[in-house]
């Protein structure tokens, strides 16, 4: 049936900022497919409960204690990766910081923080595991990345820029890295329920006026996103390499959307769920 | 929420051009996933062709023969398989041609019927089927673009066109279309083989030369786009709607490829 294209049975995958959020989701899921996963972030209590929640699924697990901005510290999860468990299949680069702040006003330090945490460490992680994937002829790297990356959010400033980046990181390193048989993408999120937009999906009345913008009109959970991560892991996108998907329930679509500025189509076009025909 | 998986279970789906191809392999691969699947093309012999396999696995198909440029035949077509199976669920918008013409030499009739059967058919088809979906609250249309909707591929200029208005054909229909919980995405395969590929896989050297200039160095079976609909098709993609998946083996990534060209890098800078 139709699982069986997803399955990731036997893998090895490492999943960066999998102590929550959009990078948990991922990790139950791969595991869930069959993958050993590897679960890196800073806080290890967290991480270990996805941990267990991998075991639980009888798989293994391995929680490596990972600031993704520090270089030795993303050396360190590839080693003990291969340390442990002998190889890597999947890199999935999720962690990622966002300063909301005006471009205009926001500081050096500000600035060097985000494309260190949300760029560099993207591209130090994948130059390291790429080392054996190569070696293997096979592998699959995935970028989280964001809207952010491909529309100028007002406030997200050097954040959407890291975002943007990786967006061509993941294409060089795909042009680069398919001879080997190694697939490189990136996935675009919209608005997921996690704790970065917690300030917008736990106020009802904000979370509306976000949900207006989306023609989805709602928020995504992080499992959506994990599902596409999976797919792109799983040989059904075994010809898919240095591609961009858009996950946002189509936010990134509408230059001008007359439903949010009040403009409203002529009864006569309306189209009822009831008089459709 | 449950795991995610690509059960089409119980689901309608209607695939045009499903005679040959990646509309056949993407009517097997739905049929394997559980859906009943309605096989529609031009070509009655086609047809007959893959509706024997995929009820040889035992699972449900139907041909109908369609015009997709002629609404009253794509009405029609809609109509039957609401009679045979009260609900669509799953419409894929795949039957095309493409005539190998530079464009200087392109006759009007050409253009007109590249564009017909690429942009209209598919107009036509998410038309019918949208009205029945807006009905359901819910369902889900892929179009098949193309490579060439994106880059400007010499000698096929019409096709060229008509591609690149499918994809924005898909993200006019995903914004019409979210608030019914129907979503609308687009697939843009490269170099699959296909009949529509003949030219480039009909000798060893000239699918070298192709190959060459393809980053995963192979071309594509055409199952390698159906399992990307079929992700498309399942509720493993439900929050994506108007994207165009781009599944080319990095073609569209390297504007040039120094391997092709014949540059070469230093030794000492090459991976292995």
């Amino acid at each position: 049936m139709g699982k069986i294209q997803f399955s990731l049975e036997g893998k090895i995958a490492i999943v960066t900022g999998s102590s929550r959020g959009i990078g948990k989701a991922i990790a139950i899921a791969f595991a869930d497919a069959g993958a050993d996963v590897v679960v890196a972030s800073r806080t290890i209590s967290d991480l270990e409960k996805t941990a267990d929640e991998i075991h639980s699924k009888g798989r293994r697990a391995l929680v490596v204690r990972t600031d993704i901005s520090r270089q030795q510290d993303i050396e360190n999860l590839i080693e003990t990766t291969v340390n442990e468990f002998g190889s890597i299949d999947i890199l999935v680069n999720n962690a990622a910081q966002l300063i909301l702040m005006l471009p205009s006003m926001l500081r050096d330090e500000g600035w060097d923080k985000m494309i260190n945490t949300n760029l560099r460490s993207c591209f130090i992680s994948s130059r390291e595991a790429s080392k054996f994937m190569i070696k293997n002829r096979k592998g699959s790297i995935i970028n989280i990345g964001s809207v952010a990356g491909t529309m100028a959010v007002p406030y997200e400033s050097a954040y959407a820029v890291s975002k943007a980046g990786l967006i061509h990181l993941t294409k060089v390193m795909a042009g680069e890295l398919s001879h080997y048989n190694v697939r490189v993408n990136s996935i675009e999120v919209g608005m997921v329920k996690t704790k970065m937009t917690e300030a917008v999906w736990s106020n009802p009345q904000v979370a509306k006026i976000f949900e207006q913008g989306i023609p989805m009109h709602r928020i995504a959970e992080p499992e959506e996103i994990a599902a596409v991560a999976l797919f792109l892991a799983s040989d059904a996108a075994s010809y898919v390499t240095g591609a961009s998907i858009c996950v946002d329930g189509g936010a990134s679509l509408a230059g001008f959307n007359p439903d949010i500025q009040g403009m409203t189509l002529p009864e006569k076009y309306r189209i009822h769920k009831e008089s459709s025909e | 929420m449950d795991s995610p998986n690509m059960s089409l279970k119980g689901k309608v789906a209607i695939i045009t051009g499903a005679g040959r191809g990646i509309g056949r392999s993407t009517a097997i691969s739905f049929a394997n996933a559980g859906a009943n699947v309605v096989i529609v093309d031009i070509d009655a012999a086609e047809i007959e062709n893959t509706v024997k396999i995929v009820q040889s696995n035992n699972t449900n198909a139907l041909g109908i023969r369609t015009d997709v440029t002629k609404k009253n035949e794509v009405d029609a077509m809609v109509a039957k398989v609401l009679h045979a199976f009260n609900t669509i669920d799953i419409l894929v918008n795949n039957a095309a041609i493409e005539y190998w013409i530079p464009l200087m030499h392109m006759r009007e009739e050409g253009w007109d019927k590249t564009f017909d059967v690429n942009v209209k058919g598919y107009f036509l088809c998410s038309q019918a089927v949208g009205k029945v979906m807006i009905k359901n609250n819910k369902g889900v249309i892929i179009n098949f673009s193309s490579l060439a909707g994106i880059f400007g591929d010499k000698y096929s200029g019409a096709y060229c066109a008509s591609k690149a208005a499918v994809i924005q054909l898909s993200r006019a229909l995903a914004g019409e279309l979210a608030k019914y919980n129907i979503r609308v995405n687009c697939i843009a395969p490269g170099m699959i083989k296909t009949r529509m590929a003949e030219a480039a896989l009909k000798d060893e050297d000239t699918k070298n030369r192709f190959c060459s200039i393809i980053p995963l160095g192979r071309f594509a079976e055409p199952e390698e786009m159906a399992s990307i609909a079929l992700f498309l098709a399942s509720d493993a993609s439900s929050y994506i709607t108007g994207t165009t998946i781009i599944a080319d083996g990095g073609i569209s990534i390297t504007g040039m490829n120094p391997d092709e060209t014949g540059k070469t890098i230093p030794d000492k800078y090459k991976t292995l």
